[in-house]
This record gives structure tokens, C-alpha cells and sequence, in this order.
């Protein structure tokens, strides 16, 4: 099966900083995708790369196996809802629809208007009088409705109130249930990703930490507790990913396949939001990577 | 696309119409009297009474009464030169960087169409509505002025130059297509412009920059120098010598009456001496005092047998000059838009 | 229908706690042999999550032999959980509120108690899973 992204030592240099680094991903098709990291991570730098909207500086990446926005067929293919969702301002509602029908001849009218007469939009309303929650649904549904196999999204909820957050994702999830689509969806707010994806990504600083199922990633990590131990004291199977000691008890985030026997650890499950914040502190904490440039 | 192109052009497309039509019913009013005016002078048979120069000169003092034939005549010369500046500030400048600014060219550049068709459809759509308009102003102001145009050429014959000529430098910008190919290039400057700075105000203040310096580079250095400008050389007599310039160390330059029939665009007109050199000197004693009569000077000049040499284009170039000049511009258009299509798939916008 | 709900502080992934519902109301008698579960777009739409936890849950009911997919129609009832357990609610229902009333004499407020009990029946639960 084609991934929908596959990219190898992608990276985007602007000047002197490099806002995305080494990236290598191969996300296999039919997921919702979550790319979780801090600000300034890169997201929007790799969603962009992605969209076509930016080359890449070092690396390669294709979409769907394809080049981004290498032709009208391509661009057909995916979807995009940028940052802040924007719209046209003077146009209005309908105008809007009328756009996605003229630019797109993979339009889907009808799912287009029951989207917009289900979420109770004015059709003659101007997109600049719409509420910010009004303008997010606008904006997803100009990019569902051209039917995409790739619906990318660039924070769409980071500014909308809780209400319009879960009415956004209820609709994307909506689409997701009745046609075959992969989602790739960007978030520093993992609370609402928990819900909604099958898939992360955690950026942070340019590199990507970690990619994987989030099934996967939960049955692999675990938060072990015990008795002071030493670095060196454990299997080497074993991935700390964070470590705190007192000086009787340790505590450690842990990646491993294989289960752990050690009866003198307490393990417990970790939820998505513990496992990112892990990674963050723990990319934080660590010394710099040095940079190859090539 | 063209939908799209159309839909956030029409508020600029209809009120541009609107002021299109405004004018053409103000030059539509005006037009009709100034044609009568010209059919009952006597200008219209002149030349079997002989008495065209004198026609003429009646003809331009009746207009000159009634101010309204001069704002319009002046007006719409000025409008000629304002329209296409003002179609590269509001029109080629916003293009791209309303969207950059406003973000929306994440939106428009997503879609099924890519960057190039999108920029190729708008220019298309803008720039040729605009050179358009500029043709039609054009169209209309020279019928318009025909009869005064008409009258010029008339009272020329007995070779006084006169100015507001069709291929003076100040009229020739407002006349013919000369208009359709400045309203291409402000355009596509001011989308130029709007590509590389990504800001709408500086995009304007630039592009009108630019704009101003070729409209004034144009005439001054490249259009006289279109068709190699023809010469002629007449002898200095007392008769015909107009004005004298004295300078410090007793330097002179002076001015003649040229009897060259039909109107031209004069370049440059110089004194020589018998061997071709320019002469500027020693002037004769009599024009350095103050109080000779000037008819002394003329008829001391006279004895030193000097030529005048006049470098200029004929009246009878003035369509091959539009020509010419209009397909510079027209290509300097393309080259930028070609530069345009380039820069923006470039894929650093985002 | 049975209308699902979720709670995401309680650390019980997202599926379970649908299949869970899916058994409560089997036990309460809210769900019987024969009825229709949501569809997939029907819950996706009532909880704003993945469609896969959806299918993901429902097919672990399938395994169980408590529901079956019918292509193109939905997911129907085909069990109910052991019968006995209907008959057993009456008693239980007394035990608990023996036990309850005990606490309460020992001296346990309110959260104390649902403390006590969570804790004792996560205990459980992996001693069971083990």
C-alpha cells in the first residue's frame, strides 16, 4: 500500500536555523494522524513541505506517491485547512462553495451543501462576519468536499473555544467514517488528539522523536516505579525515555517490546498526554545534537 | 479560475466602468460642440482662402475662452497618464500580497489549479481589462480632440512650431496605444513589485517609483532615439535668428526659426560653424551690450555665416514612434510576468 | 438505541469503555437479542473519536459472540450475557448496601468509600488479567 507520506532526511533550512531536520517518515495509509510538538517544533514547516507550499532544502518527501503540488491531479489528491483557517473575507459563504466548484473537478456539491445546511451556516453570510468556530467548519469543508485522499490540517482548533473544538472534530470525524480518507493533523494540544488519532508524530526542536501507532506506542511504554536503581542497573532492551530519582525511589518512562518481569518494579499504563510530555522534557534536558550539514 | 479572477475584481472592474463612462459622457457633450465649433470656423476649406495660419489662430483663441476645452483636453491627457499608474497601485501591487498578507493564498494555491494557472488567469483577466480601458480612454480622447489636433497641423504651414503636438513628449504618452502599453507594464509591475516585497504599501510606493522613472526615462532618453531622428540644416540670417543666450566669457547659444513644413518634435538645435563644429563663441560685441537693439545683434550674427543644425522626429513618424514604443513596453510586460510565474513556484512563500 | 458516552480522565482506553457500556446494558436488560448497535458514523458523530476505535470495539464484541456485523444493514445483538446474572442482582444489590452501611459506621465519608471501592476492584481487575 502506498503510505501517504513518505519522506527520507527531509529537512528545510531558513537562513541559519533549519526548522525541520532529518526527517524520515513512511505513515501508512487510513489513519488520523496527530503531529504533536511544542511551538516553533516544525509542524507547520512539515505540513507545509507537504502541501507543496515549501521545498524541501535537503532530503525527499512524496505524497501519495507523488510530488507535492507537482500538477492539478496532485493538488486534487489533498485537501488543506492552514493555520488560523483562512477564508476570503468579502466572499461569502455560498461564494466560497461556488469557488471550490470552479477550481476543483473533483467537487462533490452535495456533500458540500448538507455540510454547510447541517452546521446552519448563512449561505449569503461574508465569511469575515463568521465566528472563529464558523470559519474553521467553512475552511473543512472547502477542503472535504473536493474529496481528497489526504485531508492535511494545520492547527485548525488552537483558537476555537472548547464547543467549536469538538463540533470540528465530530465533523472531521464525521468524514472520516464515511469515506475513505487519511488525515494528517497537527496539534499542541494533545488532550483533543487523544480522541481522534490513531497515529503520532511527536516534533520537537526540528527532529521527529518519535512516529507510530498510538496503540502501538501505549502498549510499549510503561511508567515503571521502584526502588533506586542506577543508570547501567537495567536490561539494555530498554529505552528510558525519562528518568527521576530520589534518593530511595526511581521513577522511569520506558520504551520496550518485551514484557518486564522484574517484580521489584510497579508498572502502570501511560496515557498519550504523560507519554509527549516526556519526550518534550526529555529533548529539553538532553544535550544538543550536533548538526551535520550536508 | 476566471470565476474566482472575476468574482475579487468586480468591485475595481465596475467602479473603474463607472468612471470610464462618467468621462465618456463628459467627453461625448464637450466632443460634439468642439467639432461644430470647428466645422463653422473657417479652418475646414482654409486652404483654398490661404488663410489657414490666421483660421487656426482664431480657432485656438475661441477654445481658449471657454475653459471647459482645456480641462478636458489637459484633464484627459493627465487621466491617460494617471490611469495606468493607478492600475499597477490598485490593481497589480494588491494582486499577490492581499493574499500573502491576509494568508489566503493558503487557501487559493490548495485547491485543483496550480500556482501558475492561477497567477496566469489573473494576470490575463486584470491586465487585459486594463490595457482595455487605457485604449478606449485613448480612443476616445483623440476623437475627441481631432479638431484641434487638425487645427495644429494646419496653422503649421507656415512653419511656426507650436507645442501640444500628438508626438510632443507630453501628449504623445496620451494618444494612439501608447496607453494600452503602460497600463500592461504598471500592472505587471506593480505584481512585480507585490511578488518580491510581499507587502502591499511598499509594493505601491515602489512600483509607482519604478513607474515614474520609465515614463520619464521613455520620452527623454529612449523614444527620440527610436527611428534615428532626422536632420536639417539651415543657414543663420538675420532674418531668422530668435533669440540669443549670452554667457559668461562671452559664450552664446542661440535659437532659429526653422521653415521646415509640417509639425515636428524637436531634439536638439544647434548653432555650427562653417567647418560643422557647434559655435559658441566669441558672440559679437554688439550682443554683449545692453543697450544695442537686438536687430544689431541679429544682423552681426548674419555676416558670420552660421548654420543652425535641428535634430528632430516629423509628425509623419508619430504612428511607427507608437508602434515601436508600445511593443517595448509590451515585451518589458512580459519579461516581468515571465519573472513572476518564475519566482512564485518557487516554493518559498509560506 | 443505546447512547455511549466517555470519560477521558478515567485511563480506560477509548474502546473499552464502549464495550464496556455494551455489556452493562446487556446486563441491566437496556440491550437485548435483536436490537441494532449505532453505527459506526452514528457514534463517531455522538463522541467526536476515530472510527477505528469504533470498528475496533465492535469487533471485539464480535470475537465474544455478543454481536454480529450484518454487511451493508449494521452491527446487531446475538447474546446476552449469562442469565444467571439476572437473578443474582437482587441479592448482590442487598450485599452492597450491607457493606455500605458498615462503611459508613466505620467512620468512611462519601469519597473515601468510591476511593476504597476503585481501588480495590482496579486491584482486582489485574489480578484477574494476569
Amino acid at each position: 500500500m502506498t503510505a501517504v507520506l513518505a519522506s527520507r532526511g527531509l529537512g528545510k533550512r531558513y537562513r541559519q536555523r533549519w526548522a525541520l531536520t532529518d526527517c524520515t517518515l513512511s505513515i501508512p495509509a487510513g489513519h488520523v494522524v496527530g503531529l504533536v510538538g511544542p511551538n516553533g517544533a516544525g509542524k507547520t514547516t512539515l505540513l507545509n513541505l507537504t502541501t507543496g507550499l515549501l521545498a524541501p532544502t535537503t532530503g525527499t518527501i512524496s505524497v501519495l506517491g507523488g510530488m507535492p503540488a507537482a500538477s492539478p491531479a496532485q493538488l486534487a489528491k489533498v485537501g488543506f485547512v492552514a493555520q488560523d483557517t483562512p477564508t476570503y473575507a468579502g466572499l461569502s459563504v455560498a461564494d466560497h462553495l461556488r469557488l471550490g466548484a470552479h477550481m476543483n473537478p473533483s467537487w462533490d456539491a452535495d456533500l458540500a451543501r448538507d455540510r454547510i445546511d447541517r452546521l446552519a451556516l448563512d449561505p449569503a453570510q461574508r465569511a469575515g462576519k463568521l465566528s472563529g468556530g464558523q470559519r474553521a467548519q467553512l475552511a473543512l469543508t472547502l477542503a472535504i468536499a473536493k474529496r481528497p485522499e489526504l485531508l492535511i490540517l494545520d492547527e485548525p482548533i488552537a483558537s476555537l473555544d472548547p464547543l467549536a473544538r469538538r463540533e470540528f472534530l465530530r465533523g472531521l470525524m464525521e468524514f472520516t467514517a464515511e469515506c475513505e480518507v487519511s488525515v494528517i493533523m497537527s496539534s499542541h494540544l494533545i488532550a483533543d488528539l487523544e480522541r481522534v488519532c490513531d497515529y503520532l508524530i511527536v516534533l520537537i526542536a526540528s527532529r521527529v522523536r518519535i512516529a507510530g501507532e498510538v496503540e502501538d506506542l501505549l502498549a510499549t511504554h510503561h511508567l515503571l516505579t521502584g526502588p533506586r536503581r542506577d543508570p547501567g542497573a537495567w536490561p539494555s532492551g530498554w529505552q528510558v525515555i525519562s528518568a527521576s530519582h530520589t534518593d530511595r525511589q526511581t521513577t522511569m518512562l520506558v520504551r520496550t517490546g518485551s514484557p518486564i518481569d522484574d517484580p521489584a518494579w510497579a508498572v502502570e499504563q501511560v496515557g498519550l498526554e504523560d507519554l509527549v510530555l516526556a519526550y518534550m522534557s526529555h529533548a529539553t534536558n538532553s544535550a544538543p545534537v550536533l548538526e551535520v550539514q550536508r | 479560475m476566471i470565476w474566482l479572477s472575476w468574482r475579487q475584481f468586480r468591485t475595481q472592474a465596475i467602479v473603474a466602468a463607472a468612471g470610464l463612462a462618467v468621462f465618456a459622457v463628459l467627453l461625448a457633450i464637450t466632443g460634439v460642440n468642439l467639432a461644430h465649433l470647428y466645422n463653422t470656423s473657417g479652418l475646414p476649406g482654409c486652404h483654398v482662402h490661404g488663410d489657414c495660419a490666421v483660421q487656426a489662430s482664431n480657432f485656438h483663441n475661441q477654445i481658449q475662452s471657454e475653459k471647459i476645452y482645456n480641462l478636458v483636453f489637459f484633464g484627459g491627457i493627465a487621466l491617460l497618464f494617471a490611469v495606468p499608474a493607478l492600475t499597477g497601485v490598485f490593481w497589480g501591487a494588491p494582486l499577490i500580497t492581499r493574499e500573502i498578507e491576509s494568508g489566503t493564498f493558503r487557501l487559493a494555491w490548495n485547491q485543483s489549479a496550480t500556482r501558475t494557472r492561477w497567477l496566469a488567469v489573473k494576470l490575463a483577466v486584470i491586465g487585459l481589462t486594463a490595457m482595455a480601458i487605457a485604449g478606449l480612454l485613448s480612443l476616445m480622447e483623440g476623437w475627441w480632440a481631432t479638431p484641434i489636433d487638425r487645427a495644429m497641423a494646419l496653422g503649421t504651414d507656415t512653419g511656426e512650431p507650436v507645442a501640444n503636438l500628438r508626438i510632443d513628449p507630453v501628449v504623445f504618452g496620451a494618444r494612439g496605444i501608447a496607453p494600452i502599453g503602460y497600463a500592461a507594464l504598471a500592472f505587471v509591475l506593480g505584481v512585480t513589485a507585490g511578488v518580491l516585497l510581499r507587502r502591499t504599501m511598499p509594493a505601491m510606493a515602489t512600483m509607482l517609483a519604478s513607474f515614474a522613472f520609465i515614463q520619464f526615462a521613455s520620452p527623454t532618453w529612449v523614444r527620440p532615439h527610436l527611428i534615428t531622428p532626422a536632420r536639417s540644416i539651415t543657414a543663420l540670417t538675420a532674418s531668422n535668428v530668435q533669440g540669443v543666450v549670452t554667457g559668461p566669457n562671452g559664450s552664446m547659444t542661440a535659437f532659429a526659426g526653422i521653415n521646415n513644413a509640417g509639425a515636428w518634435w524637436i531634439l536638439s538645435n544647434q548653432i555650427i560653424d562653417k567647418a560643422g563644429h557647434v559655435f559658441t563663441g566669441p558672440a559679437p560685441q554688439v550682443c554683449l551690450s545692453q543697450t544695442a537693439p537686438f536687430q544689431a545683434c541679429q544682423n552681426a550674427l548674419g555676416r558670420l555665416h552660421l548654420r543652425t543644425l535641428t535634430t528632430y522626429q516629423p509628425i509623419s513618424r508619430f504612428w511607427t514612434l507608437q508602434w515601436y514604443e508600445t511593443g517595448i513596453f509590451l515585451a518589458l510586460a512580459a519579461a516581468l510576468a515571465g519573472f513572476c510565474f518564475w519566482w512564485i513556484n518557487r516554493r518559498r512563500l509560506a | 438505541m443505546i447512547e455511549f458516552h466517555l470519560d477521558s480522565r478515567s485511563g480506560v482506553a477509548p474502546y473499552l469503555q464502549i464495550i464496556q457500556q455494551v455489556r452493562q446494558a446487556l446486563r441491566l436488560g437496556t440491550l437485548s437479542v435483536g436490537d441494532q448497535l449505532p453505527t459506526v458514523k452514528d457514534v463517531v458523530a455522538m463522541l467526536a473519536i476515530n472510527p477505528n476505535t469504533v470498528l475496533k470495539a465492535y469487533r471485539e464484541l464480535e470475537y465474544e459472540g455478543l454481536a454480529a456485523a450484518r454487511p451493508g444493514i449494521g452491527t446487531f445483538v446475538t447474546a446476552t450475557l449469562s442469565d444467571g446474572s439476572l437473578a443474582e442482582l437482587g441479592p448482590l444489590r442487598r450485599d452492597l448496601e450491607r457493606w455500605l452501611a458498615k462503611a459508613r459506621r466505620a467512620g468512611l465519608d462519601d469519597d473515601s468509600i468510591e476511593a476504597l471501592y476503585r481501588d480495590t476492584f482496579r486491584a482486582a481487575a489485574k489480578e484477574e488479567a494476569l
